[in-house]
């Protein structure tokens, strides 16, 4: 009787063990070996002087980071990506939000308006830059030519300033319509019977916004921030294609400086303490702000 | 009266907001039929003729057939490998609870805060020591590994909802945790499968730093690296590069505009649950 229960056990733990391998391996083998092990090489590597190419690698102890503290390029990318993600995160919502608003106290034509706002989120960020690229320096010149509006002929992606909202711009441009369809989808399950209760109360449309759908709206608030904040601190392909860092460096973002020092001056040990502070910065200001929003929201 | 011309405005004010939306591509379109000169000189109007020049030079110069089969193996390899791998992972670490799979669950979520470039140079080493670098199956593997996070979250946020009631009335039956997989949970996955499809579409095709960072032979180059070499070697081709950009656009547009019913559904749902 004993020796039957056991191997009945020891057959099912099999089992189990069978399954686990079978719907957890394969992901778990690629999650671990690229992910993990990544991650666990890139807090080895800060710790060396690795160039990238060769095998030499030499321990340099905390060398890297003390160089990051003093290096001017990198925190000049990180005072860029901060005031790049302010401007571009809050027009991303306030521009999404009106829009959702705007295209929720619609009937007809719904479906067109959402589609082609969020369109251009489908393409390349990379590909979009050089379009983008081109209607700066030659699009906008004709406009100001046509209108008169000397707002378009100055050197957008000439000075620093405008190559800034240059960026801002066009970044809005592609994620607006992300944001918005989040929006759109949070107005839908604010309840209308709370909304025609208000009207009888004599709310006005404004009244009806600000009290009623915005508190109800947090939830999205809360992923649409997080978002448009991983978006825009991550920002690269449209940054590297539309400006390149230009000009003079002033429109460089944290993750193209990290780029450069890998791939262009060749110091891989040095872009991996770079990347990880940089990890530890986005990781701090998710977590704050999932904190912070998800207090706010209201429960019915 | 006042609420139908409230709704006039906006839509007035909406269709201007689109079609502000899509002027770049409008430029890009008609620009790619231009030639480099015209497109200067006459950027928002009618090209003169519909030459598909440019497509043909594109399509020689930078080798746009071979670039576009690469993107297309590495795409759908990617997403074959992604939807089954993570469906099966999703299912198991929710419908078996263990500390182990709370743990799992977790670490899938907090990875997807690093951010790339914290990974992206060590991730060339890893693959040149197995061997796998500038090889499309590489750069397949790697997007198995960046990819499975969101998509084990998507199922397991939809797997959540659905009673498991179907699936142990199948084990009871005595149906195998695998068959129950296969024959019952997985159909059940359909639109949330075909949210994470177009969503991975657009990140894959679209992506410039993985692939150029794993494929450095330009018989490996994918869409957007054969669109940066216009700018490189060939001085800002914008005739080329707009003619380039229409091609890549395309299929992508395809698939979005076929499935945007899941896609819109499954962002909303999606972020509606966290």
């Amino acid at each position: 009787m004993d020796k039957k229960d056991l191997t009945l056990r020891r057959s099912k733990q099999l089992r189990f063990l069978g399954n686990e391998l079978f719907f957890l391996g394969p992901t778990l083998v690629f999650f671990v070996g690229i992910i993990l092990l990544a991650f666990a090489l890139s807090i080895g590597y800060s710790f060396t002087d690795w160039n990238g190419v060769t095998n030499e690698v030499h321990f340099v102890g905390l060398e890297n980071f003390k160089k990051l503290l003093t290096d001017r390029g990198y925190w000049n990318a990180f005072g860029f990506t901060f005031r790049y993600a302010v401007a571009a995160v809050i027009l991303n919502n306030v521009l999404g939000l009106i829009l959702a608003l705007m295209i929720t106290s619609l009937k007809r034509g719904t479906n067109f308006y959402r589609t082609t706002i969020f369109i251009p989120y489908a393409m390349s960020a990379f590909v979009l830059g050089f379009i983008w690229r081109f209607i700066f320096i030659k699009g906008f010149p004709v406009i100001g030519e046509l209108t008169g509006l000397s707002f378009f002929s100055q050197k957008w992606l000439g000075t620093p300033s405008t190559a800034y909202w240059g960026l801002v711009i066009m970044s809005v441009w592609k994620h607006v319509g992300y944001v918005m369809v989040i929006y759109i989808a949070g107005l839908a399950t604010v309840p209308e019977d709370i909304l025609e209760a208000s009207c009888v109360d004599g709310a006005t449309a404004l009244q009806q916004i600000f009290r009623i759908k915005l508190p109800m709206l947090m939830p999205s608030v809360t992923v649409c921030l997080f978002m448009s904040i991983n978006w825009a601190f991550n920002i690269f392909d449209m940054n590297l294609s539309m400006t390149a860092g230009g000009p003079y460096n002033t429109t460089m973002s944290v993750s193209l400086n990290i780029y450069y020092e890998a791939f262009k001056y060749f110091k891989n040990g040095y872009a991996t303490a770079k990347a990880l502070l940089f990890f530890l910065v986005v990781a701090l200001i998710s977590i704050l702000q999932t904190r912070l929003t998800s207090k706010r929201e209201v429960d019915l | 009266m006042r609420r139908l011309i409230g709704k006039i405005v906006t839509c007035l004010i909406l269709t201007v907001i689109a079609a502000i939306f899509l002027l770049p591509f409008y430029i890009t379109l008609l620009g790619s039929f231009k030639s480099y000169q015209e497109i200067f000189l006459n950027i928002f109007g009618l090209p003169e003729s519909w030459s598909l020049t440019n497509y043909t030079e594109v399509v020689q110069k930078i080798d746009f057939l071979t670039a576009f089969r690469n993107s297309f193996v590495i795409t759908a390899g990617s997403l074959c490998g992604i939807v089954l791998f993570s469906s099966m992972t999703a299912y198991r670490l929710l419908r078996i609870r263990t500390r182990l799979h709370r743990a799992l669950y977790f670490l899938f979520v907090a990875s997807m805060v690093i951010p790339f470039p914290a990974l992206m140079l060590p991730l060339v080493r890893i693959m040149s020591t197995i061997n796998l670098y500038n090889n499309l199956l590489g750069v397949i593997f790697a997007y198995y590994g960046f990819g499975t996070a969101l998509a084990v979250v998507l199922f397991y946020g939809f797997l959540k909802t659905v009673p498991a009631s179907m699936e142990e009335a199948a084990m009871v039956d005595g149906c195998s945790h695998i068959g129950t997989f296969f024959r019952i949970v997985m159909p059940m996955l359909k639109p949330t499968t075909a949210t994470l499809v177009v969503l991975d579409i657009i990140w894959i095709w679209n992506d410039y730093l993985l692939p150029a960072i794993l494929l450095t032979r330009t018989k490996l180059h994918t869409v957007p690296l054969a669109i940066s070499y216009l700018f490189d070697q060939f001085n800002s081709r914008w005739d080329l590069a707009m003619a380039a950009v229409v091609l890549c656009i395309v299929p992508v547009l395809i698939v979005f505009l076929a499935f945007q019913k899941y896609i819109i559904a499954g962002i909303a749902t999606g972020s509606v649950k966290g």
